[in-house]
């Protein structure tokens, strides 16, 4: 009889485990109690030990990898049992075998539940490949997940999976249940709810000549954050075309006396001031949607996109319509030096109402932003660049920058778009020499 | 401590105030201790002790330890021998003016929440600054202990556990007048990003030794209600 050994529960909010060792390996004797592996969580390494005595049969988890809480991580046989003769790691049937919900996926070759015996004698070597994206998925559910499916009659392949490698974790499972989904007809979606989205092909083929590493936290937290948007806001992008002559001039003019004062006098410094007094124009440029609310910020507090070495992180200056120029310049210059040494405040990086990036930095003509979640429109800067362009029916040489606004069409059509982009031209185009 | 039958035996701290002790050595004689434990030969015990120079690395360094920035030949001018440890964590510096902490403890069977038992530590170590005025706190992601402002924290007690079937090992590392200098060794937990500093030099006086130990004993009982 076998003992499936599964990720200990090693603290209430720990939702997953690093094996860091195996101690035994498949083959080897083993009592109960003893100690069987070594995991890492945290500052914290622990040593489990086996939940029953036999023989290690098959370790399903190599050193270094991470799985939910739960996940069968070993079995443990029988003393008499024989060992995986596929050797150590192979994706191996899941014990107990569970019927497959879809009946399209019994006919798929690769289902290792049905016992029958197979017409012809199994070659040695390694087991077949999964047929289907969806025995993948079912191969790598857990054994909860896969109960809980087999209990609520789910098609786990249904389900968008965010644990490793896509895999579906309990609580996808169970938001997925709560979400009414499973209730409704696969095939037949409602009008206007999102298709259930497949599970994206994996990223990689046993074998393929290529480098894993772990995505840090800031890499994650980005990564989430933009597919959380994107499927939240339709996005979509207007680009108007600013002379920057005039600013050019004022800059020229009151760089001197901006440094006296130890503030560097900058194109974002203008596009900021010019940014925070359209948006007081136009409320709607200043919101968020809360389900059929829309929320009209009376603060504008103005988030401007820093790169960093590695990803990058929006400080927002609170109420930045409060500043006059100098106040800006130097509220820029002093987050953006703290962002890129690390010294920002939780605080100064959260309650932005509307954002501001500028892909022109690194020569871009112009960017199409992704909008940072709950606001609801985001204004990407191209780069500064001389054009050739027509200016009264006679051509000139001047300083041109091209601006994209993205909005979510929920709350901003083109028209606002466009009346809220041109408002912002005019500004730049004819900056009051006076506010600087 | 003679409870050794009662349930209880964890109700009361002991506490073994070793000095200095060689790290190879401490890691045997705790060995012994978590063997002792678990057989319930003694209850909840912490050893207090320090260290003479040395660089110990974590579980999840294993083989690779790219956090060392010195060369193994500044190491060995140093006189700085590095260690392999079962400990949680990355690599940290242990050495004079550092208070080191053993806890064993058997978290079975109400106490089975390792981050409760990380935060718990990180508790003690908070009230035992709190003795000396200092206001010491956590960064979110970030184990350990930490002083400063926002955003500009600076560590001053490192954590790093082992847990075998709930008996605990390895603890906390407090900064009170460690050679700060030594930790450009190595970049310490592999956190780039953020300094150590020692309570000394958050004072800008010295602390004796006694007194720290005698802190971080009380910020125990407060902290496991073991008092």
């Amino acid at each position: 009889m076998a003992t499936d050994v599964v990720m200990p529960q090693m603290g209430e909010s720990i939702a997953e485990g690093t094996i860091v060792r195996w101690i035994k390996h498949v083959g080897d004797p083993i009592d109960k109690d003893e100690p069987l592996f070594e995991i890492s969580t945290d500052k914290v390494d622990a040593e489990i030990p086996s939940p029953g005595a036999g023989v290690l049969v098959e370790i399903k988890v190599k050193e270094g990898e991470t799985v939910p809480v739960n996940s069968v991580v070993a079995v443990i046989g029988a003393a008499g049992d024989k060992t995986s003769s596929a050797g150590v790691t192979s994706p191996a049937a899941p014990a107990p075998p569970v019927p497959p919900v879809a009946p399209a996926a019994l006919a798929s070759p690769a289902t290792p539940a049905s016992p029958a015996p197979p017409a012809s004698p199994v070659p040695a070597g390694p087991p077949a490949e999964p047929a289907t994206l969806d025995d993948l998925r079912r191969l790598r559910s857990s054994p909860v997940v896969r109960k809980i499916a087999k209990e609520h009659g789910v098609d786990i392949g249904q389900i968008n999976g965010t644990g490793i490698a896509g895999r579906v974790t309990k609580r996808d499972i169970t938001a997925f249940i709560d979400s009414g989904a499973a209730a409704r007809p696969a095939t037949a979606p409602a009008a206007g709810r999102p298709t259930p989205v497949g599970p994206p092909p994996p990223a990689f083929q046993p074998g393929e000549n290529v480098r894993l590493e772990k995505m840090g936290v800031m890499r994650k937290k980005i990564a989430e954050h933009m597919v959380m948007s994107i499927h939240t806001s339709p996005h979509v992008y207007s680009a108007y075309e600013i002379d920057f002559s005039r600013i050019d001039q004022i800059r020229q003019n009151k760089k001197a006396e901006y440094e006296a004062a130890g503030a560097k006098l900058t194109y974002t410094a203008f596009i900021a001031k010019a940014t925070v007094d359209t948006i007081r124009q136009f409320p709607f440029s200043n919101a968020s949607i809360d389900g059929d609310t829309i929320v009209y910020k009376r603060d504008v507090n103005l988030g401007i996109a820093v790169a960093l070495e590695q990803g990058l992180i929006v400080p927002v200056i609170k109420n930045a319509d409060e500043r006059n120029m100098l106040g800006l310049c130097r509220a820029i210059q002093d987050l953006a030096q703290r962002a890129r040494t690390k010294q920002l405040k939780p605080e100064e990086v959260q309650g932005g109402t509307f954002t501001i990036t500028n892909p022109g930095i690194f020569g871009a003509l112009f960017g199409l932003p992704i909008i940072s979640q709950p606001q609801v429109a985001i204004l990407g800067v191209g780069s500064v660049d001389k054009r050739v362009v027509v200016v009264d029916d006679m051509i000139a040489v001047r300083p041109m920058c091209y601006m994209t606004l993205g909005y979510d069409h929920r709350l901003i059509d083109g028209a606002d778009a466009g009346r809220f982009l041109l408002a912002l031209k005019d500004r730049l185009q004819n900056f009051d020499e006076s506010e600087v | 401590m003679t409870l050794s039958s009662q349930p209880a035996a964890r109700t009361r701290l002991s506490v073994l105030r070793w000095g200095v002790v060689d790290y190879a050595d401490g890691l045997e004689r705790q060995k012994a201790l978590v063997e002792e434990r678990r057989a319930g030969r003694i209850g909840d015990t912490l050893v207090l002790l320090e260290h003479p120079p040395v660089i110990t690395l974590g579980v999840k360094t294993r083989g690779k330890s790219t956090n060392i920035l010195a060369s193994p030949a500044d190491l060995e001018r140093e006189g700085v021998p590095v260690f392999e440890t079962g400990r949680g964590g990355d690599v940290t510096y242990h050495g004079p003016g550092q208070l080191v902490g053993y806890p064993i403890f058997d978290l079975n069977p109400d106490r089975r929440d390792v981050h409760r038992y990380v935060r718990d530590l990180e508790q003690a170590l908070i009230l035992a600054l709190a003795e000396f005025g200092v206001e010491a706190g956590r960064v979110q992601g970030l184990t350990g202990v930490w002083v400063g402002p926002a955003g500009r924290e600076e560590k001053i007690g490192a954590i790093g556990v082992r847990i075998s079937r709930w008996i605990t090992s390895h603890g906390f590392a407090l900064n009170v007048g460690t050679d700060l200098s030594r930790f450009g060794l190595i970049v310490p937990c592999g956190i780039a990003d953020h300094g150590v500093t020692s309570l000394e030099r958050v004072l800008g006086r010295p602390v004796p030794m006694p007194d720290v130990r005698d802190a971080v004993v009380r910020g125990f009982e407060r902290a496991f209600g073991t008092a």
